[in-house]
């Protein structure tokens, strides 16, 4: 393993969230920080509690999951997009780095700042409402995993992406109402038996489910079937990004 | 001299279905600079890109210092630098930060007496914390080169290495480029000045339409290929060639003032003694007689329009 290459690669990647930290920390943490306001304290009033935990602090989870899930992908479709667009990449290309060193570098520094923005809105959420986690480990766990996954998804996006519009499509489009409908604001057994049933076809609902039960022991689906649908989801990551670099798709001609 | 690149039966295909090359086979010799010339579109970067690794290559093969540029990559890329064509930098990162990020990419351990070296080698040292974005284009070119030497190179390749740098600026990158040669680096130079391969390489390799033209060492291609010729300045304008001198092929220019012999350096007799005798018996007067020989980029020209 070539550990400077991915290093230099990782370094480069986080000095660049320090010279963006106001659209790389700042700004998750205010909308969290307003979903809060909004969702906790407005409409938390007139919700009492859910499956026995307060509303303000049911919804602490999901919030978490919405910015890491989101950040991820943000930070590793830019990252991995920026060189493609201004032709920097051809220095990666043309190093000896393999695609396994390449990914780890990218997609390790966009996990990590993601995983610094979940930790942050936890933190936030412990002004607000109170908190408590079950199972810390179980939820470093789920935290670090989605990271990872959605990380390594957002590289996917960023080298399919041939411009800025086809970079944020799949994230407005498709991610955010995922997220939305997974269950970060709600349980999934509030909804008719209808849209519980579609609401399991929502990847995102596995993920803040088993997220969920780290903190309170309440889950929509089993934890066995959560961490199943999160490993399956890295498994196809992972298999789509090996055949990226196999066959230089967006990236050698 | 051993190849440390060694080029078979190389082509390339895009998805498109462009031929970019066709059936390359070339030998780059250790140690030496090679010129690699030929006009826009000729495959000179698709070539260069396949070497280096940023190009899927298609049929046939490539080594660099015996080793294969897919099964061997890690060995492959680690000995070669590359200055592309086009202006691709990190504008928003110090000189600095991004000479030393390529020098880790390639696996090479910190070392800023180096960076150093090769910052001021360039005349950048005075620039090391200015970010990219705030430089001249011949500035940002010099921090490509810096870039390429960053992780100590055996092989160089230089993509157009001075286009849009001033003359002064120019002399010292050549100086930079002289001073690797003499430490044992490989350099491949593509340049559309002519006249900088003429004056650096060893060897010259001549591509038109994705396929290599020409391959020979820079002083036999210009004594086979190079023409020379004499020009006797007349103190009287003649009308046309006085029959006597027939024999000699002249050509009168337009005002006919000037007498113009073509002849061959190789060969045995050059007969520029018969030709000044016969000017003398037919009673042509000159004021002055100077010899001309042709430059690269007159053979250059010459072998593109042949083969197109």
């Amino acid at each position: 393993m070539n550990w400077r290459a991915i290093l230099a690669i990782y370094k480069f990647e986080m000095a660049r969230t320090g010279r963006t930290l106001g659209q790389s920390i700042v700004s998750p943490v205010i909308s969290t920080v307003l979903y809060f306001v909004v969702f906790g304290s407005a409409i938390g009033s007139r919700i009492t509690e859910v499956d026995g935990v307060s509303y303000g602090s049911f919804i602490v989870p999901g919030l978490i999951m919405l910015s890491v899930l989101t950040q991820s992908i943000a930070n590793a479709s830019f990252g991995i997009y920026f060189p493609r667009f201004v032709g920097t990449i051809y220095e990666i290309l043309s190093a000896p780095v393999s695609f396994l060193e390449i990914v780890i570098g990218y997609v390790g520094a966009a996990a990590t700042k993601s995983l610094i923005v979940g930790t942050i809105i936890l933190a936030t959420a412990g002004f607000f409402v109170p908190l408590n986690v079950a199972h810390p480990v179980w939820m470093a766990f789920f935290l670090v995993l989605t990271a990872i996954t959605f990380s390594l998804f957002g590289f996917i996006i960023g080298i399919w992406a041939d411009n800025f519009e086809k970079l944020q499509i799949i994230p407005l489009l498709v991610i955010t109402p995922l997220v939305f409908l997974g269950g970060s604001f709600y349980s999934i057994s509030m909804l008719p038996p209808f849209w519980q049933t579609v609401s399991l076809f929502n990847p995102v609902v596995y993920l803040i489910s088993g997220f969920r039960w780290s903190f309170y022991e309440i889950a929509d689906v089993s934890l066995g079937v959560s961490l199943g649908m999160i490993t399956f989801f890295l498994a196809a990551c992972m298999t789509l990004v090996w055949w990226i670099f196999r066959t230089g798709y967006q990236l050698k001609s | 001299m051993r190849p440390i690149i060694s080029v078979q039966d190389l082509t390339k295909t895009y998805e498109g279905g462009f031929t970019a090359l066709k059936n390359i086979n070339l030998d780059i010799h250790e140690g030496e600079i090679f010129g690699l010339l030929g006009p826009n579109g000729a495959g000179k970067t698709t070539l260069i890109s396949i070497i280096c690794g940023i190009v899927n290559p298609g049929e046939g093969s490539v080594t660099v210092d015996g080793f294969d540029i897919i099964r061997n990559y890690r060995e492959t890329r680690a000995r070669i630098g590359l200055v592309p064509q086009e202006l691709t930098t990190d504008a928003f990162e110090t000189v600095w930060h991004t000479v030393s990020f390529t020098r880790g990419l390639f696996g090479k351990p910190s070392n800023p007496a180096h960076i150093e070296k090769v910052l001021k080698a360039l005349s950048l040292w005075d620039k090391k914390d200015s970010k990219i974005v705030t430089l001249s284009g011949g500035m940002k070119r010099r921090v490509l080169i810096a870039k390429a030497l960053s992780h100590e190179p055996e092989i160089l390749f230089l993509d157009e290495p001075t286009a849009g740098v001033d003359v002064e600026l120019r002399e010292d990158m050549w100086n930079v480029v002289r001073e690797l040669r003499s430490s044992g680096v490989t350099i491949i130079l593509t340049t559309h000045y002519i006249e900088e391969a003429e004056q650096m390489a060893d060897r010259i390799g001549v591509i038109n339409n994705g396929e290599i033209i020409v391959v020979e060492e820079k002083k036999e291609l210009m004594r086979k290929l190079g023409i020379k010729q004499l020009t006797l300045d007349l103190q009287t304008a003649l009308k046309k060639v006085p029959p006597a001198l027939k024999k000699h092929n002249l050509e009168l220019t337009g005002d006919g003032m000037h007498l113009v012999y073509t002849y061959d350096t190789m060969a045995e007799r050059t007969g520029i003694t018969a030709l000044l005798n016969d000017v003398g018996k037919a009673g042509i007067k000159f004021k002055d007689i100077h010899t001309r020989q042709s430059s690269l980029q007159d053979i250059f020209v010459t072998l593109v329009k042949r083969s197109s």
